[in-house]
């Protein structure tokens, strides 16, 4: 489904992405995992179509199609999803418009009828349940105010609602309650589905007891350095990401499946 | 001959016929003006206050006073603009009261809304109490103190509270029409009204407005005042809101500037008496080479006034939109509390924003802040839209309403926001995709 090949990304002159690589099928859920400034929402926003960064190199092929040239709005109307690690407010809109805009725009694109004010009520009023967001979040501006665990809730309550075939988590774990984890757990594996695939970036071992990975890979200095099983996050747990630095040797260059 | 004498000789032609000729004091008070317009021509860029717009271009160009009664609107326009609207309403075409479009309603006991002429018939005393005189302002009110033919008289009694707004309508349909009109509100202590200025225009080439409205808010009054400019693109706007506010009064103003090719406003409030609050709300929304400036004074005169003052613009193409908000706290107005913001939104490369605070405070134990900020579309924010599947240009005009939005939710009369934010979608390209949008 998804297919990076030796991705090259700069911001400024900086390189950020160092030839990064990563295969992901469909029905698959990986794991990135590695240190601060490693180069994780990065590579999240470039496959969302951020174009404030620089491509210099590679490739990004999305259901045989190269995503590097598309608009965001177009990847995400073709299913590509990203849970912001950073929620933006954009004070003034209410979560409502905003939400409906969202989903009205990716069924456009899927050929089906365009939701009406209670179609779309009901819907997301189901959903804000399942996520455990109270409906006065409807009527707010878009995360304005909102909390750090609301942040996060309500990027999964667009998730929900959008039914990406390729979601990009970035530490939606992060700053969430135990109860808040299970909701985005529980909300994450309610869409596990074989057509359907999942990256989720996390520091914590923790989330992946919930949404247990197919593999787990390690980033650092822009490249993926080592591959593995749901046991390479434990490992990471208890080791921290120094040994990896010092057995360059050893580094995987992404998994090929 | 140059526009300043032709002004001078439409005056002479037309004195005799203007209302209230045979009250004294109001031709010595016309004489003067018209003197003084004389002496001073259009404003340019040397003129203090008038350093980011120049009038000069005026010289050049003839306007010449509509007849009454000529070329009226369709009557579909004002159908369309009471829409949703209960309220009093008077309509004025080029400067004109025009009765049959209008609908006064009834009014509580104690209220008065009529026309200036009839008022300089009936109230000659109150209204020469607050007209204001030949010295006011910049040249181009003491042009309209010359030359005003008409405008709107509200007097509300003490403590006199009219509920629905009252709505003053200036249309102008003919091109190379001047309208001056001259309004002039008295509320008397705890009075409470909503007025509406509300300008718009069907002329595809120049008019000229040039209009002052007089507000004299007695103690503890409350009084919100918006006015709506949806001049047509090519007209002059020229206007001038000018409030006295008693001790414990409240004076709302919101300005929603949309229209016209080049837009002037002077709103200034002076606290007369302790304990006064006013809020300035402003918007304005310039596009094409299109020009507005807001030249705002708050005087806090008086101990313990509070004023809050927030305007917000949005420019696109070569578009240029200017805001000077002066602050002035007097020697003694202790516990002054004032504070001011300004916020442009550029949304092209060659669009212009100006703001300058001007602080004069000869006081010492007081409150006054103020801040500007001139700024893009926030790049995360679309970003983060387009993530969510909606289109660049769809999430650049959301972002653009949601700019807007902060000054339109600072209207507190429901009705009159939903007003404003129809003139804001409808300026906007794409508006229609935002109109499901609520506060
Ligand atoms: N717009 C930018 N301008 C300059 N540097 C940037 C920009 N965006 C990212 N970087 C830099 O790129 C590097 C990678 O950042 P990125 O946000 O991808 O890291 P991360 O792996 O997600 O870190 P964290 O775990 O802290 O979220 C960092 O050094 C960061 O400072
Ligand atoms: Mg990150």
């Amino acid at each position: 489904m998804l297919d990076i090949n030796d991705l090259r990304v700069s911001v400024d002159g900086k390189p950020i992405l160092n030839g990064l690589s990563l295969h992901v099928k469909a029905g698959e859920v990986h794991a990135i995992m590695g240190p601060n400034g490693s180069g994780k929402s990065t590579l999240a926003q470039v496959l969302a179509g951020r174009d404030s960064f620089q491509v210099d190199g590679g490739t990004v092929t999305y259901d045989g199609e190269d995503l590097l040239t598309q608009p965001a709005e177009v990847r995400a109307r073709a299913g590509v999803f990203l849970a912001f690690q950073y929620p933006v407010e954009i004070p003034g809109v209410s979560n409502a418009y905003f939400l409906k805009a969202a989903v009205n725009a990716v069924r456009r694109h899927r050929g089906l009828q365009e939701l009406d004010a209670m179609d779309f009520l009901k819907r997301v009023k189901s959903e804000m349940k399942a996520v455990g967001m109270k409906e006065e979040f409807l009527y707010r501006s878009v995360n304005e105010g909102f909390s750090g665990g609301e942040k996060k809730r309500n990027e999964v309550l667009q998730m929900t609602l959008l039914e990406p075939k390729l979601a990009v988590l970035d530490e939606t774990d992060s700053g969430l309650d135990i109860d808040a984890l299970k909701v985005v757990a529980d909300g994450v594996n309610r869409l596990r589905a074989p057509d359907r695939a999942l990256i989720v970036i996390t520091h914590y071992q923790r989330l992946l007891d919930y949404i247990v990975p197919d593999y787990v890979h390690v980033l650092a200095n822009g490249t993926i350095v080592r591959s593995g099983g749901p046991e390479l996050a434990a490992e990471l747990e208890e080791r921290g990401y120094a040994w990896l630095a010092k057995a360059p040797e050893e580094q995987a260059k992404g998994v090929t499946t | 001959m140059s526009q300043v004498e032709i002004w001078q000789d439409q005056y002479r032609v037309r004195a005799q016929g203007l209302p209230g000729a045979t009250l004294p004091w109001l031709v010595t008070l016309r004489e003067r003006a018209m003197e003084r317009f004389v002496a001073m021509g259009w404003p340019t860029r040397r003129k203090e206050d008038w350093h980011h717009t120049s009038l000069a271009f005026l010289e050049g160009q003839t306007f010449k006073v509509p007849m009454r009664g000529a070329a009226p609107p369709e009557e579909s326009l004002m159908g369309r603009l009471r829409e949703g609207g209960a309220g009093h309403w008077l309509v004025f075409v080029n400067g004109w009261f025009n009765a049959a479009l209008s609908q006064i309603g009834s009014l509580p006991e104690g209220a008065t809304v009529d026309t200036m002429p009839q008022a300089l018939i009936g109230h000659a005393e109150r209204v020469e109490a607050h007209y204001g005189s030949a010295e006011d302002g910049g040249s181009p009110a003491a042009l309209n103190a010359a030359l005003a033919t008409d405008g709107a008289y509200v007097h509300l009694a003490r403590g006199v509270a009219v509920e629905a707004p009252i709505h003053l309508v200036f249309i102008a349909t003919i091109a190379e029409g001047a309208s001056h009109v001259r309004n002039l509100v008295i509320a008397e202590d705890g009075a409470e009204a909503t007025l509406v200025e509300h300008y718009l225009g069907t002329s595809a080439t120049a008019t000229l407005t040039n209009a002052v409205t007089r507000i004299h808010a007695g103690a503890d009054s409350r009084i919100t005042h918006l006015k709506l400019q949806q001049e047509a693109e090519q007209a002059l706007h020229l206007a001038s809101i000018d409030t006295q506010q008693g001790r414990g009064s409240v004076f709302n103003s919101h300005s929603l500037s949309f229209g016209a090719r080049l837009a002037r406003n002077d709103i200034t409030t002076r606290f007369a008496g302790e304990h006064c609050e006013t809020l300035f709300n402003g918007m304005y929304h310039v596009d094409g080479k299109r020009h507005v400036d807001h030249h705002t004074v708050i005087d806090h005169a008086l101990p313990h006034g509070v004023s809050r003052e927030y305007y917000r613009g949005i420019l696109d193409g070569s578009a240029r939109g200017v805001f000077s908000g002066r602050i002035k706290v007097a020697p003694g107005a202790v516990k002054s509390d004032a504070m001011q913001r300004a916020d442009s939104l550029l949304l092209s490369r060659q669009a212009e924003a100006d703001a300058r605070p001007e602080l004069e405070i000869y006081a010492a134990d007081v409150k006054c802040a103020h801040g500007a900020t001139v700024g893009q579309i926030d790049d995360d924010s679309l970003f983060y839209l387009r993530a969510r599947g909606m289109d660049e240009a769809h999430a650049r005009n959301l972002l653009t309403y949601a700019f807007a939005a902060e000054a339109l939710a600072r209207i507190g009369v429901a009705p009159l926001r939903n007003r404003a934010r129809a003139a804001l979608l409808a300026r906007l390209p794409g508006g229609h995709l935002l109109e499901e949008l609520t506060s």
